[in-house]
């Protein structure tokens, strides 16, 4: 095999990442730019630092709705109008609330980007939350989370949710419950509006085919004067943790058992970050991961397993899961508890730190590639309050963990005593063979 | 403003039949590695169905050189992705990678072209057997309306052509697939004269034509590829209307529409994908303002298959908020569809300026580069369109759009799928 044996490689390249430049308007507002010139095209984003952990279980869908609602009308248009505007200039428009804020991005060719721009700040300064427009979101909504109920792996991240963060906001589907949708009222959504929109806690990230001056200047007269005192967000403590146990969910019939397990995780900001990535890399964040290689490889149960940590600002969770065929559900549930336990008391290998560092490390210049990545990664940056460099850090910081720190942050923060699985199968074939895995099972309806 | 993209780039061709497309761009450390098959699901013989997919995740499974589980291990080692994707025309298989490794990613690639069947046992064919089907669970039979493109398959295209049936296919039929078969498919249809390779990104020009002739140049020809298995010549209406109702375990109904089209490379199908835009793309499209703001509707798609045998088709959906009939929600949409005939220039330019905007920001990644420029290699025999596709999508005007509408959208060439709650 001399002529055909694996390339000797050279050393690598240098990932650079864009120069970016940053400025805080009078208002409060700040703007992050990044100028790539290599396509006529720029991406934005707005992001206010309010997010869905503001839902409380009655007003779940709240923090949601309000964002939704930032297009479908403004002083100056009708919802109608303003989606005419936005198709007008083939810009597409993206507004979505994470767990820690709401963010209004958009993506249009440079020559657009003025007008884009100034629609954008249209809706964000100026909305006027039309009643009529409420209710048709309303029945979308509900009718939205009918559907899930027939989507497993919708029913299956739900249960799992409320498994582990009961009624704690993370324990509920960011877009609520169909009791909680119903009860929506505009007037609470204005409120919420005042209450958290304000640009002298907003950041603004743009990347792509600008002139920065110009774009400063832009920014400066649309969001210069948006400030007005908005409230810190108060979030309640986690639960208490419960033991290890299993939810299930009857899905009658169903060829497939989808299988979630969780527990909290760190917030964003932990000390713990960097291991803890390379930790999740070789359980469940690659292909070559164990649970991928045992799952699908070894015993072709299933299509992939994965998992990952959910960084968030207060604290985080961390969650996995597969689908596997019906008969498989208990040895799966068996497996995957032994790889967690496993990782938990033993970290991983040597070779196994070494294959994930570099899986991540090099994998970084991929995740730059497009300026909505790179719009992507500045918000975090700022919304997480990371480092300037960071992005340039980032290989670095992931090349120089080790197997000590792998180990003890998967000692740290891999929870196999206090783990939820949710399944949602075929109750009748399923319950028997769950409840020999020696570990509490209960029984939910769908909420 | 600019006028198009430009993507610039080489080809050649090796002694093999191997056609090569480098395009150079050292932005990053990065470079995309694409490689296209000619041979998708439209290949597969009567009680195969599913098999091109099947076999592409063969591929996965090591070669002569390449140790059983080391194509994933290798490339995740050194920080890069990969994937293989099957589809009714072609079979792709791309990697990106640090710019330093590209050895890898031709060595990986060249290595199970060539040395393939070496590696292979019944064994490896089982477990992915069992992948596959579980894949086939997942997407299709656990998943509400999951077989809706086996059904608009099955009424768009009579049962002797290569679109009949869908890339997933039948359990049977994957129960029935032996170590013969993977022989028999590999040494068909996974020959260098029957594939196109794309390297983009970061590499060296001067240097690549002898560094890929290094890895490929030794793998001989294939023979002739033989023709696609039964009719491949459609007429280009389908002549009535096919329905047909489905009943499931879904909540909400849900109607689709298929209407037969011109292939995808056909000068008229630009006119189509601006159509499909009109009527589903954003909260200003035909169906959003007629469906959705009307509160018939929870959702609309609308999609132009960009494939070539024959004839392609354009689908929509559209999913009933509660309450809503079933035959009023079809209504609502075929007048929808039907407004295409009085189309507004406001809204082809809505559509074309959506579509501009999303075409480049795919080129945007290197993988899509790659991938785009192998397909119009492979399809067209033509990889400027990369550059060029974006000039014909302009030029579509309100006119061809209510000539187009005019021609494909009536009653005589559609297809009608409702899919109900099953009755409990």
């Amino acid at each position: 095999m001399s002529g055909r044996s694996i390339p000797v490689v050279g050393p690598p390249g240098l990932v650079r990442t864009p120069p970016y430049v940053r400025t805080q308007l009078a208002g409060g507002l700040t703007v992050v730019a990044v100028p790539r010139h290599d396509l006529p095209l720029v991406d934005l984003q707005l992001i206010v630092p309010a997010g869905a952990v503001r839902n409380l279980r009655a007003t779940a869908g709240l923090a949601s709705m309000t964002a939704e609602m930032l297009d479908e009308g403004t002083k100056v248009r009708t919802a109608i109008e303003l989606s005419e505007a936005i198709d007008l200039l083939g810009a597409d428009l993206d507004i979505r609330v994470t767990w820690d804020a709401t963010l209004a991005g958009m993506h249009v060719l440079s020559p657009r980007l003025e007008e884009a721009l100034r629609l954008l700040a249209e809706m964000l300064l100026e909305p006027t939350f039309p009643e009529e427009e409420l209710e048709r979101k309303r029945e979308e909504r509900l009718n939205a989370l009918r559907q899930d109920r027939d989507e497993p792996r919708a029913v299956a991240a739900r249960t799992l949710a409320r498994a582990v963060f009961g009624d704690h906001p993370y324990g509920v589907p960011i877009h609520g419950l169909e009791d909680s949708v119903r009860r929506l009222q505009r007037d609470a959504i204005e409120a919420d509006y005042r209450m958290h929109f304000s640009g002298s806690r907003a950041f603004l990230v743009v990347a792509g085919d600008i002139d920065v001056d110009a774009l400063f200047r832009l920014a400066d007269e649309l969001f210069g004067g948006w400030s007005r005192p908005s409230q810190d967000i108060a979030t309640p403590p986690l639960p208490e943790a419960r033991r290890r146990r299993i939810v299930l969910v009857d899905r009658p019939g169903a060829p497939q058992s989808e299988v979630r397990f969780g527990h909290f995780g760190p917030a964003r900001n932990t000390e713990l970050y960097f291991p803890l990535i390379v930790a999740n890399t070789v359980l469940g964040g690659s292909f070559k991961s164990r649970l991928n290689m045992r799952l699908r490889e070894e015993k072709g149960y299933t299509y992939g397993a994965s998992s990952a940590f959910g960084f968030r600002k207060y604290a985080g969770a961390f969650s996995g899961g597969t689908a596997v065929f019906t008969d498989v559900t208990d040895d799966t549930i068996r497996i995957t508890l032994e790889e967690l336990q496993k990782i938990a008391e033993q970290g991983a290998t040597v070779e196994e730190v070494e294959r994930a560092r570099q899986y991540l490390a090099y994998g970084f210049a991929r995740n730059l590639e497009m300026t909505s990545d790179l719009v992507s990664a500045l918000s975090d940056v700022v919304l997480y309050e990371l480092p300037d460099d960071y992005l340039d850090r980032y290989s670095g910081n992931v090349l120089s963990v080790g197997v000590d720190d792998v180990r003890a942050a998967a000692r740290a923060c891999f929870d196999p005593e206090h783990v939820a699985i949710a399944v949602v199968g075929d109750r009748a074939r399923i319950e028997g063979p769950l409840e020999k895995l020696g570990m509490p099972l209960e029984v939910w309806e769908v909420e | 403003m600019r006028e198009k993209p430009v993507i610039r780039f080489e080809r050649f061709v090796l002694d093999n039949g191997l056609r090569v497309i480098a395009a150079h761009d050292p932005a990053a450390p990065v470079v995309a590695v694409n490689l296209w098959y000619n041979v998708g699901s439209r290949n597969e013989r009567e009680g195969r169905t599913g098999f091109a997919h099947l076999f592409e995740h063969m591929m996965f499974q090591g070669s002569q050189h390449v140790p059983e589980n080391a194509h994933f291990a290798l490339i995740e080692k050194v920080g890069g992705s990969l994937n293989g994707s099957t589809w009714l025309d072609r079979t792709n298989y791309f990697e990106t990678l640090p710019s330093h490794h590209l050895e890898l990613g031709l060595w990986l690639e060249s290595d199970r072209l060539g040395w393939l069947l070496p590696a292979m046992t019944q064994e490896k064919l089982d477990n992915q057997r069992d992948v596959v089907k579980n894949e086939r669970r997942w997407r299709v039979d656990n998943q509400p309306y999951g077989d809706w493109d086996e059904q608009i398959q099955e009424m768009m295209y009579p049962p002797d052509h290569p679109y009949h049936h869908s890339v997933i296919g039948s359990m049977a039929d994957l129960d029935a697939a032996t170590l013969e078969d993977v022989e028999a498919f590999f040494r068909t249809y996974y020959t260098p004269n029957n594939a196109v390779l794309t390297v983009a990104g970061d590499f060296d020009p001067a240097a690549l034509p002898a560094l890929v002739d290094r890895y490929f140049g030794e793998i001989p020809p294939g023979p002739p590829i033989p023709p696609l298995p039964g009719r491949t010549q459609l007429d280009p209406l389908l002549g009535e209307e096919i329905r047909r109702v489905v009943e499931q375990d879904v909540a909400l109904p849900r109607v689709y529409t298929a209407y037969r089209i011109p292939p995808y490379g056909d000068s008229a199908f630009h006119a189509a994908a601006v159509a499909a835009h009109m009527l589903g793309e954003g909260k200003g499209s035909l169906l959003y303002r007629r469906l959705i703001r009307t509160g018939l509707a929870q959702d609309v798609v609308a999609y132009a298959f960009p494939i070539v045998v024959g004839a392609a088709i354009l689908v929509t959906w559209t999913t009933a908020m509660p309450g809503v009939d079933v035959n009023v929600l079809e209504t609502a949409l075929l007048d929808a569809i039907g407004e295409l005939r009085t189309a507004s220039d406001a809204d082809v330019t809505r559509a074309v300026r959506m579509l501009e905007a999303s075409r480049l920001r795919d080129l945007q990644r290197l993988d899509e580069r790659a991938d785009t420029l192998s397909m119009f290699t492979m399809l067209f025999d033509e990889p400027d369109r990369i550059n060029t596709e974006i000039e014909r999508i302009r030029a579509v005007t309100t006119k061809d759009i209510r000539s187009f509408a005019e021609r494909y959208f009536g009653e005589n060439n559609r297809g009608v799928l409702q899919y109900l709650p099953r009755p409990s």
